[in-house]
């Protein structure tokens, strides 16, 4: 229903409401929630039950909610029904269905962080930020050389493409008519964005080992790898902002006797600039949390290594994906190594997430509505 | 189907802002009653609160009571989906489906109500609203072709079938013909001016040779300045108003002096 | 515009070193990126070819397998299936998740459960990897066996339940919470578009909330909601950690979802044997990286053409 925020006061209907024409039997504001408890508690307890009898190890709490929910479903259809019909029933089940789909989306949200954080704090320490893992066999070690490979390679790709993607995007809404080059970069943009990210992986790795020959792991092959799915993201994102940026702005310059490339320069730019930022981080936040590309391209290895063109990188994601795959013999070390790389990640991708839209909410320029 | 509206003491708000108080007024059935009154003045959410309409914009709210032969419409229980169903609107922007045909714009309504209905049924019901609307020449050979192809002042009539397909008792019809050309609407108020035979009809408008041309009573709102709630100044048959208003304000406003 | 008569008196701009340096370098760039993607598949198909026209037996990676075509096939089928999988359980959740953001939480609020979605977006995938393997797997598992023992007789649920929980199944629930974020958030934007007048229209002829949706909504955002679907899928054929984590796989074809032998994925295979591959068997992978790359490329040009087909039919107008 929608929301009757009308005060419903019975003393003011002058005592007709019996024969009131447009009134007909409806379930109170507080009945759905009376029903959606009691259908919760009752599933609490039957799950408690089930736990205590022991057919079930320990109180599933998720099934809990699941089953409490669905219930909740039924019987508010089935109450509104006999109530109301089955027009406001109908309506009523579509709104706990709907409501239903937002909580199940939220419980592999919050299970995902407990878990990460739970499983990640044991080895988030210092020796975690400040070791590699060369020589490491079982406990101890830390990924020092993952963080600086990651750092490494997302900021070079980030200088690859942010220009690349920027002065396309300006070509796209400054300069370009509408010609088959426009058309063609539109398209091929919409292609790459489409790209799966091992495949760009898999380029960058054919590219140097035709350089190189087979087998090359290359921190620099991994950045171009990361470059590749970086650009569309920028491309799309600044165009966008620069679209935002009125006319008027830019026919003012003009009237002044600027010249285009100073008017796009120092009016337009300026303008989209927040936006443009917060693209831009968006865009490394995607990237930075990549593996696939990584893999193929950088390869993995143990060691501190700060040169892009020399040898094997690892990165972050990577250092996950191997301490899980190869655990050693002391899996539970290699495990909570994983586990503290992936609160890491986390924590880098929010904060980079965090800081656009800061940056978009401080520095965009006020609507005006 | 026709019936009588009485309003006592109605304060509309939206959140803690009062955009519209202590209105009281009653309208005849089988009479056109025209809202005038400048801008922001409060005429289109006073006629929204006729059907509840206004719930529809977060944090609108009401304030007394409105008796549709008696019953009121914001009495407990009172399900707001049946009074919209009674209690028919026509908007400022004609707003047919898109994605429907003429035919099913025409039935949308009636549709809802699950009734299931014989294809001859339907078909009569459609000429029928169709013919009631002046539109049934028009579109009769191309009923299953959609409804936004039709001409702006054909989707408004279009819109006004498809309110009285569902035979409402009052038809609330909220600038009706401000966003259409001057032959289209001259058809609506023709139309206007059929409908009074089976319908009550209020209807909200800026222009005023509108109100003096179809209407047969007429309420003027107005504002004392931004920030300050809308009220009904004057109300009473159209002639009155526009020829011999008792407040200063209305013959300001009627005689053009400003607004 | 000039006419062709007027051409002779045409006045042409002088050309700035600025100006002239400016637009050159933003053509370059663009040029830039269609020389990109010409050099990602001609790359890809020269060191492709080999693994197609080679012997057979030269290549390690193909011991058991006739040729290529029957290496691949699996695994393609293994793409295809889990992707489809996922949509089965992402799309009608996005679409209610959308709904409940744009037309039934309170305005105030939806703003910010459209962040806690997105929030899902932006988790890496080996972490949801690391997730799916530890924490989804063993919690779903004795589901699974329920499912198997009561249900077994549909043939998706039949044959020997897996111990572990690492199915496609699971695999797939991993790929549906990856790819709900993107579904939602195009959704939402469509579902938030609907005019209000038409919404407005359904409400005063005496709809409920849900009757509205169903006539000016869902119709209004039909082509929205099919691109975001294919976007989705893209996604979800192309994710690789996440499934290589997730899925323990033998190079099988089967629809059954609950076993311990199950197809494995083009992109989660290559993850799993590149780091180990050596001489052609590089080629090998790559060339299948080469059909997942067309596999998207046909879903996300299919999506493109379904919305431009679309877009007279849409209710913008």
């Amino acid at each position: 229903m929608t929301t009757t925020q009308t005060r419903t006061d019975a003393a003011h209907s002058s005592g007709n409401g019996l024969e009131n024409a447009y009134a007909h039997g409806r379930l109170g504001r507080r009945v759905p929630w009376l029903v959606l408890g009691a259908t919760m508690l009752l599933s609490i307890v039957a799950f408690a039950l089930l736990a205590a009898a022991g057919s079930t190890d320990g109180f599933n709490i998720v099934g809990a909610i699941m089953v409490g929910a669905l219930g909740y479903g039924v019987v508010i259809f089935i109450t509104s029904l006999l109530v109301e019909g089955m027009r406001q029933a109908k309506d009523r089940l579509v709104t706990a269905l709907v409501t239903t789909a937002f909580i199940i989306a939220l419980l592999p949200l919050i299970s995902l962080l407990y878990t990460v954080v739970v499983n990640g704090l044991p080895r988030f320490d210092v020796e975690f930020f400040t070791w590699s893992m060369r020589s490491v066999v079982g406990e101890g070690g830390g990924a020092v050389h993952a963080i600086v490979g990651t750092l490494l390679m997302t900021l070079t790709a980030a200088v690859i493409s942010v220009p690349i993607g920027l002065m396309t995007s300006i070509y796209l809404v400054e300069y370009s008519r509408g010609g088959p080059l426009s058309r063609a970069i539109n398209f091929f943009v919409d292609v790459m964005t489409g790209i799966p990210s091992i495949v760009a992986g898999l380029f960058a790795y054919a590219v140097f080992a035709l350089i190189f020959g087979p087998g090359i792991r290359l921190g620099i092959a991994g950045a171009i790898a990361l470059a590749v799915l970086m650009i569309p993201v920028v491309v799309r994102s600044s165009e966008d902002m620069l679209k935002l940026v009125p006319n008027e702005l830019r026919e003012a310059s003009y009237a002044l006797g600027v010249p285009k490339w100073l008017t796009v320069l120092k009016i337009v730019l300026p303008t989209a600039m927040a936006g443009i930022t917060t693209g831009v981080m968006l865009a490394i936040a995607r990237v930075i949390g990549e593996s696939a590309p990584l893999l193929v391209a950088a390869g993995f290895t143990a060691n501190l290594n700060y040169d892009l063109f020399d040898g094997r990188m690892q990165s972050l994601p990577l250092f996950v994906y191997n301490s899980y795959i190869a655990q050693g013999t002391d899996a539970q070390a290699y495990l909570d190594r994983a586990w503290a790389g992936a609160l890491t990640l986390i924590l880098i991708v929010m904060a980079l997430n965090l800081l656009a839209r800061l940056i978009a909410k401080i520095f965009s320029p006020k609507k005006g509505r | 189907m026709s019936k009588r509206i009485e309003v006592n003491d109605l304060d509309v708000y939206y959140g803690d802002f009062k955009a519209v108080e202590g209105v009281t007024l009653t309208v005849e059935p089988r009479s056109v009653t025209a809202f005038i009154g400048p801008s922001g003045c409060g005429k289109s959410t006073f006629l929204r609160t006729l059907n509840r309409m206004h719930e529809v914009i977060p944090g609108a709210r009401v304030d007394g009571e409105v008796l549709i032969d008696g019953s009121n419409l914001y009495g407990p229980g009172v399900d707001p989906v049946l009074v919209r169903r009674q209690v028919g609107m026509v908007f400022q922007r004609p707003n047919p489906f898109p994605t429907m045909s003429i035919r099913e714009n025409v039935l949308a309504g009636v549709r809802l109500n699950n009734r299931k209905m014989a294809k001859s049924e339907a078909d009569d019901l459609v000429e029928k609203s169709l013919q009631g609307a002046n539109l049934w020449n028009e579109v009769k050979d191309r009923l299953d072709r959609p409804g936004s192809g039709l001409s702006g002042g054909q989707q408004q009539r279009l819109c006004i079938a498809r309110a009285i397909a569902v035979s409402p008792d009052v038809l609330l019809m909220d600038e009706p013909c401000s966003a259409l050309d001057p032959i289209s609407t001259l058809a609506i108020e023709d139309l206007i001016e059929q409908l009074k035979n089976d319908y009550t009809i209020v209807i909200v408008t800026h222009n005023m040779q509108q109100a003096s041309r179809v209407s047969d009573r007429t309420a003027f709102f107005n504002i004392a300045g931004t920030g300050k709630p809308g009220k009904l100044i004057e109300f009473d048959d159209t002639d009155v108003i526009f020829s011999n208003p008792k407040v200063q304000a209305t013959e300001d406003y009627v005689s053009g002096k400003f607004g | 515009m000039t006419s062709a008569p007027a051409r002779p008196a045409r006045i042409t701009a002088k050309k700035r070193l600025g100006d002239r340096l400016f637009s050159g370098g933003a053509t370059t760039a663009g040029a830039l990126i269609l020389a990109m993607l010409a050099a990602v598949a001609s790359f890809l198909v020269l060191q492709g070819v080999p693994a197609v026209t080679a012997d057979p037996r030269d290549m390690s990676i193909l011991a058991g397998h006739e040729n290529f075509w029957t290496y691949v096939w699996p695994l393609i089928f293994g793409t295809l299936w889990s992707a489809a999988l996922a949509l089965l359980m992402a799309v009608p959740l996005s679409i209610g998740i959308a709904l409940f953001i744009s037309h039934y939480a309170p305005r105030r609020i939806a703003q910010g459960l459209g962040y806690i979605i997105d929030l899902l977006a932006a988790v890496p995938s080996v972490v949801f990897g690391l997730w799916g393997a530890n924490t989804l797997a063993p919690a779903v598992q004795p589901f699974y066996t329920w499912l198997n023992d009561n249900l077994g007789w549909f043939p998706l649920f039949s044959g020997q339940v897996s111990g572990t929980g690492r199915t496609i199944l699971t695999a797939s629930i991993v790929l549906a919470v990856m790819v709900l974020p993107i579904i939602t958030a195009l959704c939402r934007e469509i579902f938030m578009q609907t005019p209000v007048l038409h919404e407005e229209a359904a409400l005063a002829l005496g709809a409920t909330r849900w009757e509205m949706i169903r006539m000016t909504v869902l119709p209004f955002g039909r082509s929205g909601i099919i691109s975001a679907t294919m976007l989705g899928l893209g996604r979800a054929l192309g994710e690789t950690m996440a499934v290589a984590m997730v899925l323990s796989s033998a190079g099988v074809v089967t629809f059954q979802v609950l076993t311990s032998t199950n197809p494995s994925t083009i992109a989660a295979n290559i993850a799993l044997s590149f780091p180990e591959a050596y001489g052609l068997n590089v080629n090998v992978l790559i060339a299948t990286g080469l059909m997942l790359f067309a596999i998207t490329l046909v879903v996300n040009s299919i999506a493109r053409w379904v919305v431009n087909r679309r877009k007279e039919f849409s209710g913008a107008n």
